[in-house]
């Protein structure tokens, strides 16, 4: 055994007594960065659930960059092996670390609840990882969606365009007549999930498969390719001059308020529109990026459950359980403007937009065009995703043209695997 | 921080008498024994974790260290290739370019803003009192705090821009922080609103300590104001200049919650820093081992900075 | 030491008075802006903020954003305001300063007045420690602590905050210990006086200047840290900073600038206060710590 074995297996042994038992009594530890208004308050449904079971809620909030500072926290957490019972996490993480054997196996619970059954297979890709449920699924959010002032529409007379042509055609309609077209947020993963919508419109499901979802350098380094940014590159034109650094509900706010037409976004911007009174179908009109009228491109946010030391406790069960009842998901996803992660939920308390979507996401996992979203975590794992909001980003903001871009693109790709 | 003193007694210092009763051999060791917890929690939170630090970085580690693309606490070593990825990355280029503006141009303002001040403050100013906390107080809040002021007075929509519209210069323009050309000067300007005053100080601090009686005899010589500055006081202070440099300087390389609060790192990657780069991989992008590659070029810059200065201390036993 | 002569030997104009006050008020303007964008923009409501000028004065005053902000505002699933956060940090920060300030004050005894054998070496080392960038303890120190048994509480964050502050105690209590006539100390010596008796009688007396700069300085670092506080602090042991986060950086819904506003001037007013109160002492500080010409 030479040295460098040993310091091998001195650290392994370090790294393997990480994530080990922790003691806690009569509660749950949940670690999210839902901490506004409407999420919190759904979550505080979640929470009252298991305080009528006589189970504690200890809240761990950690807000800021879609879970960034979340994440750098549970990576204290796990290493000093304190982990929390539950953790809000997307698509790959959840992978990552169930490879990395910190998660707990709620089989069981799956089984005794008929999971399998209940949760589209697609989705299950992230919640089971080596036919083992490792996280409860809350909701499936969708990000091919456009939505657009309905009063702007009328007054250019624009119908809601189905191809890209005439996307293009109502934004010079716009455009010519002083309104701005596009409100777009300018931050990386906007921009990204926007170009997550104009690559499956351009090369089509397959192609948005072996580009994000195999990562093949051929389909990354395509003339298809290039053709999706020089259609990202009409749709900058398209924007205002300030967009560099918004955040993506004060573009949705200028949708509201008559600054800009539309916006492409995920269904979480819905519930922007909802507080503020406005009523889908009569103020506000919410269709899918044109081209991808049968695709579903999804985010599923989840609860990964950690492992406590080696046996799910009741506590931790109850979690799970009430996350998956039919009723958390309604309630919840009523809220959150995205569709419940069980097919079997009534569509009932949802509205226009809201059952639009429950139907579209039935359809489309039954047609097979259900696909996780790269911008959102769920085509390829992190390094990747944020390799491939460097590229967009730059090409967004103009640092090359649409040819270096996938030239870089390729290149980031393969330099994050 | 104090000016440090360029000057130390160490060979005036207290010799133990040479009897060794056991008062006294306890009196010359108690001073190690009072040192001795520092030296052992300096040795192994920062020492100890800078080496832990580079090995991570000749390893494969992704989403915590020691575990790769695998999982389950395997990995390997692989030598320099997180090096070698690191600067493939043109990311990591931005970031250094980006810094060596950033860094040059914020010290030489700070220091410019703060010599100025500390020189007019020193002219018996009426109100000093008030001044100086004025000055002083941007150092006392982080920019988790003053972040959201300062990315609306930057903003065109609704700052400087805006008011100026408002009151009536319609032609005024200032969309620095939306322009990627531009951008890292509004970090510039806001670095510099944050620790110019503390310079000051430190002047100040220096100017004050300067012997007025050769002020006066120079003055007798008939030198000017100007003169008197230029070829008296402002050489004296050089251990100021010094001290604030190295301040400064890893204020700069750190600079972190500056870049998160004001541009995210953007126009595109326009704002980017080494800090905000290795906090991205270490710990957003699950790319742990290029992240600690970087931390290590980071160490060793503040190292090829702090290192002379220490020497420089060091040197002064002759 | 003559601390603070005023009487500064240059001579100016009344022109150059002019220019030097208009200097000094414009410099003052411009310090002052963000805390005056902040402080104004907090007592409006948020129909004025949206509609408004970021500087005007608002139309019709109102401290209910503070009120919200302070017992109301949504920070997780509870909404508990920034209170009970605010007394977390208070627990932190005091023995945090209080544990690296006295640690730095006997570091820096030893170092000038009983040197040894490479002393100079372990003061470099030290000084070397302040310049590490917290972003990579940040796992390791989680492995300690957690070995330790101190992960997630209050005592594991002040372990954290002294450990990373002592450097720069030390460096503090050093220079200004180095300018201190070592004849005292030796005289004291030869009287009798021990170790710990010198310390006390005579270095502590004296170093008050260099106290106050040592606790603005570690207070307003601890005080201020995010990083460590999320890390290492659970939940409802959080301190105030990362409760601010929460508050600021809730994602959806309507942002209430009012609110955050105040939020960010409460986090920041203990700091603001030390630095208000104890400023004076500060500049008299760094003096007393600096080279003597």
């Amino acid at each position: 055994m030479n040295i460098q074995t040993k310091l091998k297996l001195t650290v392994a042994a370090f790294a393997l007594s990480v994530g080990a038992a922790q003691a806690n009594d009569d509660q749950v530890e949940v670690l999210h960065w839902w901490t506004s208004g409407g999420e919190a308050a759904a979550l505080n449904v979640l929470k009252e659930d298991l305080e009528s079971q006589g189970i504690g809620w200890q809240d761990m909030p950690v807000a800021g960059g879609g879970g960034t500072e979340a994440m750098t926290v549970l990576r204290a957490r796990v290493t000093s092996g304190t982990a929390p019972t539950a953790v809000q996490m997307l698509g790959f993480d959840i992978i990552d670390w169930a490879n990395q054997g910190s998660l707990a196996n709620l089989n069981d619970i799956a089984a005794d609840q008929g999971w399998d059954e209940v949760v589209p297979e697609a989705l299950q890709r992230f919640a089971k990882v080596d036919g083992q449920w490792v996280s409860a699924p809350v909701n499936v959010h969708s990000v091919n969606w456009v939505w657009a002032n309905k009063a702007i529409f009328d007054e250019n007379g624009i119908e809601i365009p189905t191809t890209w042509d005439e996307l293009v055609a109502a934004m010079e309609t716009l455009k010519a007549a002083g309104v701005t077209p596009l409100a777009q947020g300018g931050q990386p993963w906007q921009e990204a999930t926007m170009f997550d919508s104009i690559v499956m419109a351009t090369g089509g499901p397959e192609f948005y498969k072996a580009a994000f979802i195999d990562l093949d350098e051929e389909a990354l380094g395509s003339d298809t390719m290039k053709e999706a940014f020089d259609r990202l590159g009409v749709m900058r034109e398209n924007v205002d001059p300030n967009f560099s650094g918004r955040e993506w509900n004060l573009a949705t706010s200028m949708v509201i308020n008559g600054d800009a037409a539309f916006q492409v976004m995920g269904d979480w911007a819905k519930g922007e529109f909802v507080n503020a009174g406005k009523v889908p179908g009569e103020d506000f009109l919410c269709f899918r990026f044109p081209g991808t009228t049968e695709q579903v491109m999804f985010n599923a946010d989840q609860f990964a459950m950690f492992d406590q030391g080696g046996e799910v406790s009741p506590q931790q069960a109850a979690l799970a359980t009430a996350i998956l009842s039919p009723n958390f998901q309604s309630a919840f996803n009523v809220v959150k403007g995205s569709v419940p992660a069980r097919t079997d939920v009534s569509d009932e308390a949802f509205d226009a937009c809201g059952k639009q979507g429950m139907a579209d996401l039935a359809a489309a996992a039954g047609s097979g065009n259900l696909f996780g979203s790269m911008a959102q975590g769920h085509g390829a794992p992190a390094a990747v995703k944020n390799a491939y909001y460097d590229v967009v980003t730059a090409f967004f903001n103009g640092e090359y043209d649409s040819e270096t871009a996938v030239v870089e693109l390729v290149d980031a790709v393969s330099i994050a695997q | 921080m104090a000016q440090s003193s360029v000057e130390t007694d160490i060979h005036t210092s207290v010799q133990a008498p040479a009897e060794p009763d056991f008062k006294t051999r306890l009196q010359s060791w108690l001073p190690k024994l009072v040192l001795s917890p520092t030296v052992a929690m300096v040795l192994l939170f920062v020492y100890g974790f800078i080496l832990f630090t580079i090995y991570v970085s000749f390893t494969d580690s992704r989403i915590l260290p020691f575990v790769n693309a695998q999982g389950a606490t395997s990995y390997d070593l692989i030598g320099l290739s997180n090096y070698e990825k690191l600067f493939r990355l043109s990311h990591w280029e931005i970031a250094i370019t980006n810094l060596a503006i950033f860094a040059s141009l914020y010290i030489i303002i700070c220091c410019a803003i703060g010599l100025m001040l500390a020189i007019f403050l020193d002219q018996k100013i009426r109100g000093e009192g008030v001044l100086r906390p004025i000055y002083l107080y941007p150092m006392a809040l982080s920019f988790i705090v003053t972040g959201t002021a300062w990315k609306w007075f930057l903003d065109p929509g609704i700052g400087l821009e805006n008011t100026m519209h408002i009151w009536g210069w319609t032609s005024f323009k200032f969309d620095w922080i939306k322009n990627g050309d531009y951008a890292i000067y509004t970090l510039v300007m806001a670095a510099v609103w944050q620790s110019s005053g503390f310079v000051m100080a430190m002047f100040l601090a220096g100017l004050r300590g300067i012997d007025n009686e050769i002020l006066k005899a120079a003055q007798m010589d008939g030198a000017s104001n100007w003169q008197l500055y230029r070829r008296i006081i402002i050489p004296q202070l050089r251990p100021a200049f010094l001290s604030a440099f190295v301040i400064l300087a890893h204020l700069a390389i750190k600079s972190y919650d500056l870049v998160v609060a004001l541009t995210g790192g953007g126009p595109g990657r326009a704002t980017e820093l080494p800090a905000t780069f290795m906090y991205s991989y270490t710990f957003t992008r699950n790319q742990m081992g290029i992240g600690a590659a970087s931390a290590v070029i980071m160490l060793m810059t503040v190292a090829a900075i702090i290192v002379p200065y220490l020497y420089a201390e060091l040197r002064e036993k002759k | 030491m003559a601390v603070a002569t005023q009487d500064s030997a240059v001579r100016t104009g009344r022109a150059t008075r002019f220019v030097l006050y208009t200097v000094l008020l414009v410099f003052a303007l411009f310090y002052l802006l963000p805390l005056f964008i902040m402080l104004v923009n907090s007592v409006k409501p948020l129909g004025e903020i949206t509609g408004g000028s970021m500087i005007a004065l608002p139309q019709t005053w109102t401290f209910e954003p503070w009120a919200k902000a302070w017992s109301e505002a949504q920070v997780g699933v509870e909404a508990t305001g920034l209170r009970p956060y605010f007394w977390n940090s208070i627990r932190m920060v005091v023995p945090a300063v209080l544990i690296s300030t006295i640690l730095g004050a006997l570091n820096g005894y030893v170092l000038t007045k009983w040197t040894f054998r490479g002393a100079t070496v372990l003061f470099g080392l030290m000084l070397f420690s302040c310049f590490i960038p917290f972003q990579i303890v940040l796992i390791p120190m989680a492995r300690v602590l957690g070995e330790i048994g101190l992960a997630g509480t209050t005592t594991g964050l002040v372990l954290v905050h002294v450990v990373y502050g002592i450097g720069f105690s030390t460096l503090y209590f050093r220079n200004y210990y180095a300018a201190f006539p070592t004849e005292l100390v030796r005289a004291a010596q030869i009287d009798g006086a021990g170790f710990f008796q010198i310390f006390w009688r005579i270095m502590l007396p004296s170093s008050g200047p260099i106290i106050v700069v040592c606790v603005i300085w570690q207070f307003t670092n601890i005080w201020n840290d995010f990083l460590f506080g999320a890390s290492f602090a659970s939940g409802s042991a959080a301190p105030m900073t990362v409760a601010l986060n929460n508050l600021v950086q809730s994602s959806t819904g309507v942002k209430e600038y009012n609110v955050h506003f105040a939020g960010a001037i409460m986090a920041a007013l203990p700091t603001l206060l030390v630095y208000i109160v104890a400023g004076r002492y500060f500049v008299r500080g760094l003096m007393a710590g600096s080279v003597k010409g």
